[in-house]
């Protein structure tokens, strides 16, 4: 598989009355051609702003791409200019976004908002784009879509609103699809439909996604490789395996346990994650997780390098390496204190 | 503690062919009802004295309605709620106000749920003096005090506002109004559903505390079924404004019945990739149908795998029961308190 994205050492700041929020603090990673990337992390870690950099949609002022690369397939998105990004935007890269009922224009019909990429990249005429917009319903699942093409957005239930954006998303066969929060204003079982949708429509044109979400779960069936974001920083990176059964930073493995479990039989205390995240505008020096994270030393008071531990899998922790070993020492403590 | 020393076998609560129709007006001047929301089309389940009840289902099934009517914030259409024996939907006013100091409520927003112009203080306080339960200024204070230390907060944080705390901490302080009162049942709607990953986890860890160190019974709303799992004696399941499984936390998920618990179930994702890989997964076809005009007969044959020319037929699923509503099949004990409505079981 080739590299499909690179970003390096991005750094997206908003320059606020109370200070500099450095909502995006030196990240760096890949997407391959093809693979489902999850982005993992708690509100305010960075990873929204994060995926709007890659675009250039962050509103400035008070926001600023500040350093770093964004490679493209090899060209530097934060260099080319602003028309030739807007014909990256929407073509090569497609962006589903968090809000189903608000992303999309309440006067204009579905035709409408469909045909528009495709008249603006691909060249058609209004009336080709609206027969393609038919075929991209039926490839999300929409029920009736040559008669429903015409309907307005308040026509449609959140589910099918949502999938008329992974069709928009999708529409001009972008290479990388990003979609942000694609189903957590949707119910479970439509979720569930939304999710397959999606899979299933990347798979059939090759679109590499990347999934950015609060939910551990969502990621855990679709996503090949995972990025968890703390703080604005990457505390983890590795395939879905390494993070989900050989996490390798005290944040991944406190989200893990922090979560109720479906499938877990006995009810076990919930392991919590004392404490709040940091304020971004006055972060903690060294470690960024080094307040809330319970196996801290002195030595976090230096910041702990994105390094590898195995073979693809990255901690930023001083002690990756030991902490099979110190959660195991912990667990046994917290149940001798019998709580 | 364990669950069996907890919960007594008396009902504390008994909510009995409770039906919630809300009205559709049309006309500028002359508002004519056209039509009735079916947000709760008779629904019956009892909660035990010491145990939670957990109450899952999607937006717009009715579950939020149903913990409201419980508390008398809707007058109901139709049905009966009793508390400690007591019929609540006849009571007036004065009785009613007088009988919340048993019953409280904890609101999913946290940020809608509190007064922004008061102090943290105050809003914990309020039950106090509506109840008349502190003598005076300094028992009051110390009440105040005591109720953000059970919660997890430090007392020096009486005096701040709403806006001076997070999510996490908003929670708990609609958490300590709840508790001000001594209530022996508590209606959690959604309590956690607005907080982040790792906040959710404290709070619910805090709520699980609670409720042994002040004997509470909780009716607990949400439409995560992991969380709801975990927090959960029983669970009953809701869809379109019925109940349509209700069982234990264990039998529900190793046995469910009803088609709606099985899809439900599958569909929550577990974050395990391997457990991910290895699972079957029933995709729902649909949308849920409006509760405006909900489908004759069972409810959920619209979406459902199973169904069979029978599901559609509102005279023949009348039949069900006594105490179920008309055209849906009413639940039924399928043994070990395993009640579930639906005729292909």
């Amino acid at each position: 598989m080739a590299t499909l994205l690179e970003v390096r050492n991005l750094e997206t700041h908003f320059f606020t009355d109370e200070g500099v929020v450095k909502a995006v603090d030196g990240v760096s990673y890949d997407v391959q051609e093809g693979e489902t990337l999850g982005i993992v992390g708690e509100s305010g870690c960075g990873k929204s702003v994060g995926a709007m950099s890659i675009l250039r949609l962050i509103p400035t002022p008070p926001g600023k791409i500040v350093g770093g690369e964004v490679l493209f397939e090899g060209q530097d998105l934060l260099q080319i200019d602003i028309d030739e990004m807007r014909h990256i935007r929407g073509n090569k890269i497609g962006m589903i976004f968090q809000e189903p009922m608000t992303s999309l224009n309440p006067v204009l019909t579905i035709a409408r908002q469909m045909s528009e990429p495709l008249q603006l990249h691909n060249g058609l005429t209004y009336e080709q784009a609206r027969s393609r917009a038919i075929e991209l319903m039926q490839l999300v699942g929409i029920p009736g879509s040559e008669s429903r093409v015409d309907d307005y957005p308040h026509q449609f239930s959140g589910g099918m609103r949502q999938r008329v954006m992974i069709a928009i998303g999708l529409s001009c066969d972008p290479k990388l699809l990003i979609a942000d929060e694609p189903t957590t204003a949707l119910d479970v079982t439509i979720q569930a439909q939304v999710l397959e949708v999606m899979q299933a429509a990347s798979e059939e044109t090759g679109t590499a996604v990347m999934v950015i979400t609060h939910n551990l779960g969502v990621v855990a069936r679709y996503a090949h490789r995972v990025n968890v974001m703390y703080a604005g920083r990457m505390a983890e990176r590795g395939t879905a395996m390494d993070i989900y059964h050989r996490p390798k930073h005290p944040y991944t493995l406190g989200l893990l346990q922090s979560v109720p479990r479906l499938d877990a039989m006995e009810r076990e205390r919930l392991h919590v994650i004392e404490g709040l995240p940091p304020d971004l505008i006055d972060m903690p020096a060294g470690c960024p997780f080094k307040p809330r994270c319970p196996f801290a030393t002195d030595q976090c008071n230096e910041t702990p390098p994105l390094r590898e531990v195995a073979e693809g899998h990255l901690s930023a922790c001083w002690y990756a390496d030991d902490l099979d070993e110190l959660n195991k020492k912990r667990i046994e403590k917290i149940q001798r204190g019998g709580i | 503690m364990t669950t069996d020393t907890r919960i007594k076998s008396e009902n504390l609560l008994e909510v009995d062919g409770l039906k919630m129709y809300f009205p559709v007006t049309a006309g500028m001047v002359f508002k004519k009802k056209v039509a009735d929301i079916k947000a709760l089309d008779g629904i019956t389940f009892q909660v035990k004295r010491g145990e939670t009840l957990g109450l899952v289902g999607e937006s717009g099934c009715g579950k939020t309605t149903t913990g409201r009517c419980i508390l008398q914030l809707y007058k109901p259409t139709e049905g009966s709620v009793k508390f400690n024996g007591v019929e609540l939907t006849t009571m007036n006013a004065k009785t009613l106000r007088a009988s919340r100091k048993q019953m409280q409520i904890i609101f999913q927003d946290p940020y809608g749920s509190l007064n922004p112009r008061m102090s943290a203080g105050n809003i914990i306080g309020e039950p106090l003096i509506i109840h008349k339960m502190t003598q005076s200024k300094a028992e009051w204070r110390d009440r105040v005090a005591e109720l953000l230390t059970t919660v997890g907060l430090n007392p020096a944080m009486a005096d701040r506002f709403p806006h001076e705390f997070s999510g996490g901490q908003r929670q708990r302080i609609g958490i300590a109004r709840a508790l001000a009162v001594n209530p022996d049942f508590i209606v959690c709607d959604e309590p956690v559903s607005a907080l982040d990953v790792s906040i959710q986890a404290q709070v619910i860890n805090l709520m699980e505390d609670l409720r042994s160190q002040f004997d509470l019974t909780l009716l607990f709303i949400a439409h995560d079924l992991s969380v709801v799992r975990h927090i959960s004696d029983r669970i009953a399941v809701m869809y379109l404004g019925h109940i349509v499984e209700v069982a234990e936390r264990l039998e529900l998920y190793e046995n469910p019945l009803h088609p709606y618990t099985q899809a439900l179930l599958s569909a929550v994702p577990i974050p395990d990739p391997s457990v991910e890989a290895a699972r079957e997964r029933t995709v729902l076809q649909g949308d849920v149908p409006s509760p405006i005009r909900p489908p004759e007969g069972c409810v959920f044959h619209t979406r459902c795998p199973i169904a069979i020319d029978l599901c559609h037929q509102p005279d023949v699923l009348r039949t069900h029961e006594a105490g179920s509503p008309e055209g849906f099949p009413g639940l039924r004990d399928v043994g070990n308190g395993h009640q579930v409505a639906c005729i292909r079981v």
